[in-house]
């Protein structure tokens, strides 16, 4: 236990460090890295989102692009650092040990840790996914650097500072915040909310390997099983090109219904606003927003949602925003592109058999027969 | 058994202030409530101690008013309430609230017992980041099991915890060794309203308040903003979009007159649409 505590001599009162006065042993720190979250053989796509905005900063600050790669040693690991190359890295670091075949926080937060004290990156970006944030958690405390998480925007000041901008008050403000006397800097991102850069073929380029230097002893937590969510449709919401949602303005579940068919009708996923999934409505996976899901539809339809800001931060991204409310003051309509003041519950089935009609024209017939 | 549950005194609304000069959020005057994720973590640890016998120790470091959301922590049942307050720890990022949190509880374990378990939400409503339950757990170096929706099994004895943890695209069953720090999804259980007789003790309980000095602190530049290593330099609100939608006339054919609409606004959609309908 601790000894005898010191008595606080001043109050933390002034900003002590605003100013970059970067100590010397961090000077050593350079290049922008992205760690490559996989899980299970599959990389997720905001690791390559990620590239994309690593690759602007390493551009900007004229330093490399790395990739970190962590996972079990195999086939899908190279493969994860051999795609990292087509979305721009210029050399992986690479920890492949069977031993991060599923993810832990005590394996990944050594590897990622040790690698980072080895090679010393300047900015580290990580996905905030349920791995990204507990791995980018622990590895800040053990590294006593600044973090910061959820960002929606990521730049480099004249100084070549991270400018990492985030959303706060549940997405009422945002922030630039910056983490200026610590090493690395690093910043989680939110799936969807960075463009997936474009993927260009390219020879594998340089690997460096570190060791785990864990044997499984080491690692005291056991992962007992895995249950995937079969219903393949769950995971999809925040990829989908298309969403259709609803809002309490439908007034029950069973107006939901006409929700679900427009949908279908447009091989569209479907969401809703966060009330929805609190009465039990629809299931959590469904909710977007600022504690649901981010997307970036080519298309949002939204019917009898009035758009709170917590729902708007979550459907900003789309390219075309569609509003159906009665209410025409809805603070929906001040983000949305196309709007139609009128009933959801009538509107829907009438959208669901115009499109039917409009896009594929046969289907008609089929349903009339 | 002991348990730890660390909560947090949020902002109920939107009506938030910046402080002009430091670009810190002004908290005065706004209604505050426990941070909705702590409430399920406190939940899940009555339940435990309900099942398992012990007691539960909730944490929170907050102004004074921060006494209100501890009280209330009391009346649903909770065993003991410690307040972490001082102006030492104003204006903490999450690598100095990991710190100051830590250091509390390791004087509430040579207080009141060293705790089994250390539980938290999986984020606030108001910081959102999800890094103050990793923080606490490695400056303590506690196992830690995150965004954990069900904790299916407690072996007293054995001393190992089962918990099904979301993961990407599934849910990890794990089981790790106690001492640990469990960090709770939503929704996994009823919020408990508390017992006449809790809210009654809760009244006239006593709230355990130290300020960094009593808890234990040895490094106050560890602490609140001289601690942390972010530095937040702006605070702006969002663009506005410059256009509002362009509505729709309620004519005869409202949908079509829509679909029109929508087409005609990105004219590559149609071929889209229709490939993606044509899966259905
Ligand atoms: C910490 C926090 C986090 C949150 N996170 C989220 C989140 O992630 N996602 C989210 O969505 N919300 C979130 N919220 C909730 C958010 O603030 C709003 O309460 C919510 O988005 C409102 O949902 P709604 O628009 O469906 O309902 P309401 O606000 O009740 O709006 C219903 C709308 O339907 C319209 N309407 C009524 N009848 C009809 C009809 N027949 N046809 C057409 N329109 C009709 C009404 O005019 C109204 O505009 C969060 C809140 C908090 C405090």
């Amino acid at each position: 236990m601790s000894t005898a505590p010191k008595t606080p001599s001043q109050a933390a009162g002034g900003r002590a460090s605003t100013k970059k006065e970067l100590p010397e042993h961090f000077k050593a720190y350079k290049h922008v890295w992205v760690f490559i979250e996989q899980e299970r053989g599959v990389v997720h796509p905001v690791s390559w989102e990620l590239m994309g905005a690593g690759r602007k900063l390493a551009d900007k600050l004229k330093v490399d692009l790395a990739a970190v790669v962590i996972g079990p040693d195999g086939e899908a690991t190279q493969h994860a650092a051999a795609e990292s190359f087509c979305y721009g890295a210029d050399l992986v670091y690479m920890v492949a040990d069977n031993l991060l075949a599923d993810y832990r926080n005590e394996s990944y937060t050594k590897a990622l840790t040790d690698v980072v004290n080895t090679y010393k990156p300047e900015i580290l970006l990580l996905g905030a996914t349920t791995l990204g944030r507990d791995l980018a958690g622990s590895v800040a405390t053990t590294l006593l650097t600044g973090l910061t998480a959820d960002c929606t925007e990521l730049d480099v000041d004249a100084d070549g500072s991270l400018a990492a901008t985030r959303p706060t008050f549940g997405g009422s403000l945002l922030c630039t915040i910056y983490t200026l006397n610590y090493r690395p800097q690093m910043a989680t991102v939110r799936p969807r909310v960075m463009p997936m850069p474009e993927r260009v073929v390219r020879d594998t380029g340089r690997i460096v390997s570190h060791p785990l230097d864990l044997v499984e002893d080491d690692i005291v937590t056991k992962v007992l099983s895995f249950l995937p969510d079969r219903d393949s449709a769950k995971s999809n919401l925040a990829y989908a090109d298309v969403v259709v949602a609803g809002g309490l303005g439908l007034g029950s579940p069973e107006n939901f219904q006409l929700v679900r068919q427009l949908a279908t009708v447009l091989g569209a996923e479907y969401g809703c606003s966060r009330p929805l999934v609190q009465k039990g409505w629809v299931t959590s996976d469904r909710q977007i927003g600022q504690t649901g899901k981010t997307i970036r539809p080519k298309l949002y339809i939204a019917a009898g949602i009035s758009g709170a800001i917590q729902h708007r931060v979550g459907v900003e991204g789309a390219d075309l925003i569609v509003a159906i409310n009665t209410d025409k003051n809805a603070p929906i309509f001040e983000f949305a592109h196309v709007g139609i003041v009128t009933d959801a519950i009538r509107l829907l089935p009438a959208l669901t058999a115009a499109f039917r009609a409009r896009l594929s024209p046969h289907s008609r017939d089929r349903i009339a027969s | 058994m002991h348990i730890v549950v660390c909560i947090k005194q949020v902002p109920d609304s939107a009506q938030i202030r910046v402080h002009p000069v430091t670009n810190t959020i002004m908290r005065q005057g706004v209604p505050t409530i426990i941070n909705p994720y702590d409430l399920f973590a406190l939940e899940a640890a009555l339940e435990l101690r309900d099942k398992f016998g012990g007691e539960v120790t909730v944490l929170t470091m907050g102004p004074p008013s921060a006494e209100d959301s501890l009280r209330k922590a009391l009346t649903f049942g909770a065993d003991r309430a410690v307040l972490l307050t001082d102006r030492f720890f104003a204006g903490a990022d999450t690598l100095a609230t990991t710190y100051a949190l830590a250091t509390a509880i390791r004087k509430i374990s040579t207080e009141f017992g060293p705790p089994d378990l250390v539980f938290t939400g999986k984020q606030t409503i108001d910081g959102d980041t999800a890094q103050v339950g990793p923080g606490i757990a490695k400056r303590l170096g506690l196992l830690q099991l995150t965004y954990v929706a069900k904790i299916s099994a407690l072996d007293l004895e054995a001393r190992t915890i089962d918990a099904e943890r979301r993961s990407e695209g599934g849910v990890q069953i794990l089981r790790t060794r106690l001492p640990c720090l469990v960090t709770m999804l939503e929704a996994t259980n009823q919020i408990r309203r508390g017992a006449m007789a809790d809210a009654l003790r809760a009244a006239r309980a006593p709230i355990v308040k130290w300020s960094a000095q009593d808890a234990g602190v040895e490094d106050i530049s560890k602490c609140g903003l001289r601690g942390s290593p972010t530095i937040v330099k702006r605070v702006f609100a969002p663009a506005a979009r410059s256009e509002k939608a362009a509505l729709i006339e309620v004519g005869e054919q409202p949908a079509e007159a829509l679909i029109e609409a929508i087409f005609k606004r990105q004219p590559p959609l149609e071929a889209e649409l229709a490939t993606l309908a044509r899966g259905y």
